[in-house]
């Protein structure tokens, strides 16, 4: 193939259709994923943001649509190209999902171990690298999970996400939890991650702060349907919920803010 | 799409060391080069000069390589630049050389024979912390136990007559399944023996016996430690986990009340009734194998029998359950409080309580037999 890469979105989502028993979560989603953006993906409680999220990586299997990711269809691969397709993005899950019985270090060295032939020296020293890119401080390394905090066990965990530098990475509400300090924090820490790794990024959130922060476009779940824009644009959407959500007060301090 | 590995060229020119790279440095091919890159030696020059015009890709661990070259080469006193790269890869490097080079992994010297007797030294320790632990849990649990006399609002009835039913109903299929075998075998393998004095008649005396004194009651007990024991420690465990537990205590409950109490009063119910079971199956299952193995008639069986029983055996066997029904209870109950944060936690302590389960078990039935041996009963 000899296509330009930057043309071929790298997540491109056909006629999504989710459905536990009778409820009906997505109903026919379209989306596409450019390279090299910031995706924020927002909606009500239990409107499918994480389900969507967990479809795209493979973790739900979908009732009907086609999912293709960096170019792959994600239904009907087999187990080698699927392990193979696995390595090209991270996962940051909502709480970290770190492994508990392992140090922060050897949660990062799972993946390298599994899908690389590197010599234990490097993987030290890139594990090594991993934590201190993420902010963590090197004696991080050496403790378990649950002596982290929170804040700590994401970075953690995005260090893990990031150990086979992907080219895409998936975030589960990464700020939530997080007092406001460190979420801006680890809203900068993406946004230079993103842009020095040349990410893309597919970030589930509902900080407000954190849209207008780092998000190139944004995803709006609604009605069981999703609506693709740029903030400016989904400001001026007649939808009710859009406009409860970016015009409530909390929408209005977290523009200010970034007008400031 | 062809796939260039990392390779580079290192060329040494007016005191200035060239090292242009080529090809894709990212994390699947960057292996290849790494060990290259790490013998780099400056040879001489001054200056050095890391080419990147040629580079197709780079990611964080062909950053990291060679930005630790770099560093090598600084540390013997080159001046080094680095040039060539898109903006991209340049902030990248910038990236990668901001997060600077992380300490060597610490390697703990430690003398092996010292390692063996500190092991030592401290599971000794932990072995009397923990039986102390328990002890005072002991304590814990009794005081809570007397303290619904005063109080029987804090009984928990549902969840009694719950545990009644997981640990002592649900339980009836395997204990009787094993205490049916076991009677079998017992009477099989005594027959066998007693067969060379003619004294096969006594098998019946052998099964009743053993059984109603020890097998039958050891036997549930085992099954139980292993069954509810565990199911207790993994229950409360993961409650400890999820922090459930804390939110009882913020709420005004107590724990003990809530999860320990109910979990030890039921098993203490259930297991005489189980161990109970578990006798008259082993005694059927001997009888049967008696009757087809070995040809006697069922009245002769039952005859014998009743010559060679006494209600003291059984008695003897059913007054262990309710101590030993405490044991296992309060050690599932024990360990799943100790629980800490972890998955890996819930899972040690579970095997823990079942050993220890099984342990005092075991324990305390020699103490009964050397207890019952004093007073001749």
């Amino acid at each position: 193939m000899t296509t330009n890469p930057d043309a071929t979105p790298v997540i491109s989502i056909r006629a999504l259709v989710n459905r536990f028993g009778k409820q009906v979560v997505h109903d026919g989603i379209d989306l596409d994923v450019k390279r090299g953006e910031v995706l924020g993906v927002v909606g009500g409680s239990g409107s499918g943001k994480s389900v969507l999220l967990r479809t795209i990586v493979g973790l739900n299997r979908p009732a009907a649509g086609r999912i293709q990711v960096l170019g792959e269809d994600t239904q009907g691969l087999d187990d080698a190209d699927w392990r193979r397709l696995e390595s090209r993005w991270g996962v940051l899950f909502q709480s970290g999902a770190l492994f508990s019985s392992l140090t922060v270090a050897e949660n990062v060295k799972v993946p390298l171990k599994e899908h690389t032939d590197l010599s234990p020296r490097l993987i030290d020293e890139l594990t090594a690298l991993k934590i201190a890119m993420v902010g963590l401080p090197p004696d991080a390394g050496g403790k378990y999970p649950s002596q982290l905090s929170g804040g700590m066990k994401k970075r953690a965990g995005l260090a893990r996400a990031l150990a086979l530098d992907p080219e895409l990475l998936f975030l589960d509400e990464p700020t939530a939890g997080l007092d406001p300090i460190g979420a801006g924090a680890f809203d900068e820490l993406i946004r230079s991650l993103q842009q020095s790794l040349g990410l893309t990024v597919f970030l589930v959130t509902h900080d407000l702060d954190s849209l207008s922060a780092i998000c190139d476009r944004i995803a709006v779940l609604v009605d069981k349907r999703i609506k693709v824009d740029t903030m400016e644009h989904l400001l001026d959407d007649p939808h009710p919920w859009i406009r409860e959500y970016f015009h409530g007060p909390r929408g209005r301090a977290a523009r200010h803010a970034q007008a400031e | 799409m062809a796939e260039n590995g990392a390779s580079f060229e290192a060329k040494q020119a007016d005191g200035e060391l060239v090292i242009a790279l080529r090809g894709r440095w990212t994390i699947g091919l960057v292996a290849a080069v790494n060990s290259q890159a790490a013998a780099l030696r400056p040879g001489g020059a001054r200056r050095a000069r890391f080419d990147l015009t040629a580079v197709e890709a780079i990611d964080s661990a062909g950053a990291w390589v060679i930005s630790r070259t770099r560093a090598a080469l600084q540390a013997a006193g080159l001046d080094v630049t680095i040039e060539g790269g898109g903006p991209a890869q340049e902030a990248l490097l910038d990236k990668v050389l901001a997060a600077g080079l992380p300490p060597p992994a610490e390697r703990h010297p430690h003398h092996y024979f010292i390692h063996i007797v500190e092991r030592i030294g401290a599971a000794l320790i932990g072995f009397f912390k923990q039986g102390r632990d328990l002890l005072s849990f002991f304590g814990a649990v009794t005081i809570a136990f007397l303290r619904l006399f005063r109080q029987p609002r804090r009984i928990k009835f549902v969840a009694f007559i719950a545990h009644i039913e997981q640990t002592g109903l649900n339980a009836l299929p395997i204990i009787g399944l094993i205490s049916f075998l076991i009677g079998v075998v017992l009477a099989y393998q005594g027959a066998d023996q007693l067969r060379r004095f003619g004294a096969q008649i006594f098998t019946v005396n052998l099964v009743g016996v053993s059984v109603l004194r020890e097998m039958g009651i050891l036997l549930t007990s085992i099954i139980v430690a292993g069954r509810t024991g565990s199911a207790f420690t993994a229950q409360i465990g993961t409650m400890q986990v999820n922090e459930e537990i804390d939110a009882m205590r913020t709420l005004g409950l107590d724990p003990l009340d809530m999860l320990v109490l109910p979990r030890v009063m039921a098993l203490v119910v259930a297991l005489p009734l189980l161990a109970f079971y578990s006798d008259i199956l082993a005694l059927t299952g001997g009888g049967i194998a008696a009757v087809f193995l070995l040809g006697m008639t069922p009245t002769q069986f039952i005859t014998q029998l009743n010559h060679a029983v006494t209600l003291n055996h059984f008695l003897v066997g059913i007054s262990k359950a309710p101590v030993f029904a405490m044991l296992i209870s309060i050690v599932g109950c024990f360990e799943g409080l100790r629980v800490t944060g972890s998955a890996e936690s819930v899972g040690r302590l579970t095997t823990q309580s079942v050993v220890e389960g099984l342990f005092l078990v075991i324990v305390f039935d020699a103490m009964f037999s050397i207890l019952f041996s004093f007073l001749h009963i």
